[in-house]
């Protein structure tokens, strides 16, 4: 059994390590620095840390007023409240400025569990994705999530990270590369291509071992940037693979699939699953439960890709 | 620098302001005119800045929160010397670095993009508390309206300026009490704005944004305080300056013709 890590962890350890490396990185959280793991920066760099207490929108004002003196600044908050309540002064003061702001934002997705749908961010990517100049990030595992994050600090202008509230198991090996705009293969297959992000490669590479005991070998691509795009990884899925399955934890409209059928229908068209909350809010559960219960486990991928019926 | 001296210059951005907004056959005269002569304290008497080096170390940083006041900012930054007076002419043009509001990507002086309320003054104390950070001598200056106190964000930065003892920034609220849809008591009131800032932790200054020796004394008073970001709550006249503008509402968001222009040239002392 896989070790299990929250992604919001392994943001925490980063924003600590980075804050060695670079002492012009400043913080901000919303009141919810314990969760989001930004304490673990404040706890170490006190004078670098300000809290904007329960009031995202000025948070998100101030990280921009921040950004354009010269800081490289993170804010962090529930990923609700990181990028629904704020998205005008995210659009406005730091996107429309190119400032260097780090949005990193935890507890996405149906894996708040418990605190029910108005928790439940299932919009972000689709926010954000549509805001021109913004970077897109939505991490796997540990590993790749620390990796992206300090990615995410060596790059100028405003990146938008999504993490993750639940424990999830650690798919990658220490020291994998990750680099922005470039998808990982993380299995080869001719069959067809799952192409997951956050999350949901877990679930995908699960899915491929069902698929493989029935003689399907299908392809894993880590989307871990929704924008930009790796389109080519995309175009070459549906050429040599000949169907394409998304799987995010996310609405179906304008994450993932919204951005892989986009690419697909314009440059190589191929039939596309999309594997995803389907136009509907989430309810209190356990993390595992939801995603069941809303068609996100490995059988309800494995189940779309034999439904394309590509071999 | 004489008061006489500052007068002039402000009847010169007035000037500015009614030429740009007819040529450009839209924008926002009303709140342009009532918030020159607080721009032109601070651009040609107050802040230390430097055209030539626009990203100068140390320097003070102002923000216009109420962007739609960009005709004002616009005159004050071209003569200071920010970019050539000619160039006014293509505010709010195809391909103009003059843009509706104020873009800091586009305009060299411009120290933070705003137009949609309530985000400036937010950006002004983050602003400030890098200042803080750095040990910045640099002050950092916002200007609201009156009506912008309505967004829910404004507070939110008023309590985190006052939170973070935030003595280096001083806020403006350009009150002429009226905004698009009529006066701001009718809207959504706005009163008592000086007792709201003073229990959000602000040092609160009453003047008359139209008199430059309370203008500037102010400036002064709010850099000897120290502990608490000042705000100064300017009375001014929506529209100064052009008698059929002055306190109508209607002149918000809305250009003057050729002939209201030519009048408005006449009593600004110009020619359109």
């Amino acid at each position: 059994m896989a070790e299990k890590i929250a992604t919001r962890a392994s943001y925490g350890k980063a924003l600590v390590e980075l804050g060695a490396e670079n002492p012009n990185i400043v913080v901000l959280d919303a009141d919810l620095s314990g969760s989001t793991q930004t304490k673990k920066f404040a706890d170490v760099y006190p004078d670098r840390f300000f809290n904007a207490g329960i009031a995202e929108a000025n948070m998100m004002g101030m990280a921009a007023g921040l950004a354009v003196s010269g800081k490289t600044v993170f804010a962090s908050s529930f990923a609700m409240f990181a990028s629904g309540r704020p998205y005008e002064i995210i659009r406005n003061s730091i996107a429309y400025t190119n400032a260097n702001v780090k949005i990193c934002a935890s507890h996405a997705g149906l894996t708040v569990g418990e605190d029910g749908a108005s928790h439940q961010c299932l919009e972000d990517l689709a926010l954000m994705r549509a805001i021109p100049g913004m970077t897109v990030l939505n991490p796997a595992d540990d590993v790749s999530a620390r990796a992206l994050i300090k990615a995410a600090a060596a790059y100028k202008g405003p990146v938008y990270v999504r993490l993750g509230r639940a424990a999830v198991p650690v798919v990658y090996e220490e020291g994998t590369q990750f680099e922005i705009g470039k998808a990982l293969r993380v299995r080869e297959g001719k069959d067809a291509c799952i192409i997951a992000t956050g999350i949901m490669i877990d679930k995908a590479v699960q899915a491929a071992d069902l698929l493989a005991a029935e003689g399907i070998e299908v392809r894993i691509l880590d989307m871990h940037t929704i924008k930009p795009l790796d389109k080519a990884e995309v175009i070459a899925a549906s050429k040599e693979c000949g169907c394409i399955v998304t799987a995010e934890e996310h609405s179906v409209i304008g994450g993932l699939g919204s951005a892989v059928a986009e690419a697909v229908c314009e440059e190589a068209p191929c039939k596309v699953a999309r594997i995803g909350v389907k136009d509907i809010f989430g309810q209190s559960g356990k993390p595992d439960e939801l995603l069941k219960a809303y068609g996100l486990a490995a059988e309800d991928i494995a189940a779309a890709v034999k439904s394309l019926k590509c071999k | 620098m004489e008061t006489v001296q500052l007068q002039k210059i402000a009847q010169t951005v007035r000037q500015h302001i009614i030429r740009q907004t007819y040529n450009a056959g839209s924008g926002h005269p009303g709140g342009s005119l009532s918030a020159a002569d607080l721009l032109t304290a601070l651009y040609f008497c107050e802040m230390n800045i430097d055209p030539a080096n626009p990203g100068m170390k140390g320097r003070d940083r102002f923000v216009l929160s109420k962007g739609h006041a960009a005709p004002a900012l616009y005159a004050c930054l071209a003569e200071r010397g920010f970019f050539p007076v000619e160039d006014l002419v293509t505010l709010r043009k195809m391909g103009s670095k003059l843009q509706g509001h104020p873009s800091m990507i586009l305009l060299p002086g411009v120290e933070m993009s705003t137009g949609s309320l309530g985000q400036g003054i937010s950006a002004a104390t983050g602003m400030a508390l890098a200042g803080k950070l750095d040990g910045d001598p640099g002050r950092v200056y916002a200007l609201l309206g009156d009506g912008e106190l309505q967004e829910g964000m404004v507070w939110e930065a008023a309590m985190a300026a006052g939170h973070y003892k935030l003595d280096n920034l001083c806020a403006i609220v350009d009150h002429n009490g009226l905004q698009i849809d009529g006066r701001n008591e009718d809207v959504m009131n706005v009163m008592p704005i000086a007792e709201k800032f003073a229990v959000f932790g602000w040092n609160v200054l009453e003047i008359d944004g139209h008199d430059f020796e309370q203008i500037l004394d102010a400036f002064d008073m709010a850099k000897k305080c120290k502990g608490m970001p000042t705000m100064i709550v300017a009375e001014t006249v929506k529209g100064k300056g052009v008698s059929f503008m002055e306190n109508q509402v209607g002149w918000h968001g809305k250009a003057p013709n050729e002939e209201q222009a030519k009048q408005a040239m006449e009593e600004l002392g110009g020619e359109l």
